[in-house]
């Protein structure tokens, strides 16, 4: 069958960075085409430019054979082509009917005409097989339901072509599931759809065809028909992905150093317990949303909380940040760029904030052991950067995080939690991370981290903890440690009854 | 991500970085030519001093207004907090009755007192109420100036003793070795602003919750503490400001300060702190403070804009600060 839209050796660079190479796309009517690559493969950038929000630099998109060129988003929807967007794009205060027209309200003598908005509204959700009321507001629907709210803006202009972006990272496996049969709903009225995701078994459920991406550049397009999960992880990396960790430190030590029981923050988690040793690594895993976040910003006073949490035999209950950095834990948000780092300040600045107490001769900052220290963290943690006068906001995702490490490895914790520790790095980056994680047990630190990558939690640590609905599901050592026997914990559900579910055997 | 690191290269934006800090020098610059050139008594000695005795007291209370401001906050009552301050300060002269420094000296501690208070009860206001600055000095902003009217009974609050007025009088009329006193309090209190806003830990700590008070937070900055302690600083530069103001008229009138919060974030601005916080610039706040005196000045100078619309001209220069503000900031 001809392609309804094909990208013919598509680059795009930013400056002199080439951030894609020479890509060969095609969509056909009625395919599941799904774009996997790892983080900073080049997989949104390829979305962006294949919906117009972006011009190629080189090479040419097709529509129906013919050649074309998009001035802008507004223009490539006018051509039947539309973009489900990753993060949640709606106006909070304005209702599920306002969002969906928002920009194309229906009119009538110049005035809304609500009554059509809504009826209308309501047509489309329930054809996307919910019943959301049209006129609720959008702050009061959970996540799954603004996505579908956002599935349904986008289907609300004629569509040839419908992208999605990591449609489901916010999704629990039920909600990613009935994602799926609208997908599948969409390939049986003969829509081209892209779907972009790094969760390959989703794409093996859903997709009919496989691109591979990788450093921006293809590397391989095939059939679904006996491209298995693990292959696919194999052409997304390039290597074996066993090599990506490195060895586990020995947990030579019995000694607990953390005792957290029974504790709550409310609205989030409720009844979690866990211990932590000296000289561990211990993950947190489970869905987005399962309350992992919030207990640790529970524990270390970021949150208010309540339950008891034992350091070294002695009750503590932090009031704030601060107090828990004195107490020698420090936490590193999953969102760097919001909580982590200052954007708008120098590298210097950003360095130095948690630990500006130990750069103050008398009351004043000593801007020369600054300049030292930023050296130093610069040289220790690999920050690759143009000048040292940049702004913390124009590093890249994988160099912020190292900034961020630093940052905080001024303060000479002896417990440290990250949160989502690669989220947004690319792959080079990420098994500098690792390496750093694995140096900081084998140093007799404590640390924690909190993944929603399953191979993570895998590979780095020796026990997982995983929570659901806010409380602690279980735990899995270090011999039981599987993707299956997480999944299990997270959802409550065995990975072959999900896969199951989501194939549509069920 | 990868778009905004290369939007730019290194060394043009060191250099929009310095014209942000340096524009209102140029502007000074220009605006001391474009005088120089209207009326030949503008570039006098006397003159100039007369201008920036006359921006002391806006440069004093918007060196305290740089500290609120660069933290993300935002000062309203300033003026009627300087009201009510220079009203009790003339009170407790009144009541101690002596002519004496220790009279004097006490009723400027009552000042400074009374100010810190007004800009505690400021800061405690919005730091535990978890309300917008902006809400919180407007109601205080009618608070202190309603007390102040109250205890003026509606008329003006005077210094009684005139002995004491004489030994007071050289705070504002007085000069040493030719430098008019207020221009020495304010380049003090400048000097000192500067020193505690670059180069201790609290004023790191005030740019870090003006830029993003969640990533003070999580870097653990005592975020209450700090931004309640930004509108103590600007209490006690309302009330330096008052010291240097009382003895000019020895009164104060329900019309006392009126307008000098606009005037203060008018040159807060105009100097190249950032009204949504995270930059600040005592330096150049003290140069938007006489700016402003330098415009009312050239306009009674020179016959081509009625000096009843200098209102109106100091409005339209923060319109165009924050023009160029942005242009700037757009360029990088």
């Amino acid at each position: 069958m001809d392609s309804v839209l094909r990208a013919e050796n598509i680059s795009k660079s930013f400056g002199p960075i080439e951030v894609l190479s020479g890509i060969s796309l095609d969509l056909k009517p009625g395919e599941v085409h799904a774009v996997i690559g790892e983080n900073g493969a080049g997989k949104s950038t390829l979305m962006r430019i294949l919906s117009g929000h972006l011009p190629p630099t080189k090479g040419s998109l097709h529509l129906n054979g013919q050649p074309i060129t998009f001035s802008g988003p507004v223009d490539a929807e006018a051509h039947g082509i539309v973009l489900v967007h990753q993060e949640i794009l709606l106006a909070p205060d304005l209702t599920v009917a306002q969002n969906l027209f928002l920009g194309r309200e229906i009119r009538r003598f110049g005035f809304v005409d609500d009554k059509a908005m809504r009826e209308r509204t309501r047509a489309i959700l329930h054809e996307l097989g919910t019943n959301i009321d049209p006129d609720r507001e959008v702050s009061r629907l959970s996540i799954a339901d603004r996505q579908l709210v956002q599935i349904a803006r986008a289907l609300l202009v004629p569509h040839k072509v419908v992208a999605f972006d990591e449609p489901t990272a916010v999704l629990t496996p039920i909600e990613a599931e009935s994602l799926f049969e609208i997908i599948r709903k969409l390939r049986s009225q003969g829509v081209a759809v892209l779907y972009i995701s790094h969760r390959l078994n989703e794409v093996k459920a859903v997709a009919d065809r496989v691109t591979v991406l990788r450093d921006g550049r293809h590397i391989a397009t095939r059939g679904i028909e006996g491209l298995e999960p693990l292959e696919m992880a194999r052409l997304m990396v390039g290597r074996d992905m066993s090599k990506l960790y490195p060895e586990k430190p020995e947990t030579a030590s019995d000694q607990i150093v953390l005792t957290v029981r029974d504790i709550a923050v409310p609205g989030y988690v409720e009844n979690a317990s866990f211990t932590l040793r000296r000289g561990e690594i211990l993950g947190f895993g489970g869905l987005i949303g399962a309350g992992r976040t919030e207990l640790f910003e529970g524990i270390v006073g970021l949150r208010s909380s309540h339950g008891t949490i034992t350091l070294d035999d002695r009750n503590v209950h932090f009031g704030d940040a601060r107090e828990a950095m004195a107490a020698g834990i420090v936490y590193l948000s999953e969102d760097r760029k919001g909580k982590g780092l200052l954007l708008q300040q120098n590298l210097r600045i950003n360095l130095s904030l948690a630990a500006l107490d130990r750069f103050s001769r008398g009351s004043f900052i000593d801007g020369s052991a600054e300049e030292k220290a930023l050296d130093r963290a610069i040289k220790d943690f690999d920050i690759r950067t143009r000048s040292r006068d940049l702004l913390a906001g124009q590093l890249s995702g994988g160099n912020q995080q190292k900034l961020l490490l630093a940052k905080m490895m001024l303060l000479e914790p002896r417990i440290v939690i990250i949160d989502e520790p690669t989220r947004g790095v690319d792959i080079g980056t990420k098994e500098q991370i690792y390496r750093f994680i694995a140096s900081l047990a084998a140093e007799g630190k404590a640390v924690v981290v909190i993944s929603s990558e399953m191979q993570e939690l895998i590979g780095l640590c020796h026990r997982v903890v995983v929570m659901r609905n806010g409380r602690v599901a279980g735990e899995v050592a270090q011999a039981d440690l599987s993707e299956d026997s997480i999944v299990y914990l997270a959802t409550g559900v065995h990975e072959e009854r999900a896969a199951e579910i989501a194939a549509g055997h069920a | 991500m990868t778009e905004t690191v290369l939007r730019s290269s290194p060394e043009k934006r060191r250099f929009n970085i310095d014209m942000r800090a340096l524009s209102p020098f140029i502007a000074l610059i220009v605006l001391m030519i474009a005088g120089a050139l209207i009326n030949p008594d503008f570039l006098t000695a006397s003159n100039l001093l007369n201008v920036v005795t006359r921006s002391a007291f806006i440069a004093i209370i918007a060196v305290g207004a740089t500290f609120v401001i660069s933290s993300g906050g935002l000062d309203l009552s300033v003026g009627s907090m300087a009201a009510l301050t220079a009203g009790l300060m003339i009170l407790t002269l009144n009541s101690l009755g002596n002519a004496d420094m220790s009279t004097l000296a006490l009723g400027m501690l009552a000042a400074i007192a009374v100010s810190a208070a007004c800009g505690l009860a400021n800061g405690l206001i919005i730091t535990f109420g978890r309300i917008e600055p902006f809400i919180v000095t407007l109601g205080t902003m009618g608070i202190y100036r309603s007390l102040v009217i109250w205890l003026a009974a509606g008329g003006t609050i005077t210094m009684r003793n005139s002995d004491l007025r004489e030994l007071y009088r050289p705070v504002y009329f007085g000069d040493i070795y030719g430098v008019p006193v207020p221009i020495i309090a304010f380049l003090v209190v400048a000097a000192i602003g500067a020193l505690i806003l670059y180069r201790t830990s609290f004023g790191r700590h005030v740019i870090a919750l003006g830029s993003n008070e969640d990533v003070a937070r999580y870097s653990g900055v005592p975020i209450w503490r700090v931004r309640t302690l930004t509108y103590i600083i600007q209490g006690i530069c309302v009330g330096i400001a008052v010291l240097v103001y009382v003895p000019r008229l020895g009164s104060a009138t329900p019309t006392t300060g009126l307008l000098w919060e606009l005037q203060a974030i008018t040159a807060v601005v105009i100097g190249g702190t950032a009204l949504k916080g995270g930059v600040g610039r005592i330096w150049g706040t003290v140069v938007g403070a006489v700016i402003l005196e330098v415009v009312a000045n050239i306009m009674v100078l020179s016959n081509f804009v009625s000096e009843f619309l200098v209102g109106a001209v100091q409005g339209a220069i923060i319109i165009i600060a924050m023009l160029v503000q942005r242009s700037v900031h757009r360029g990088r």
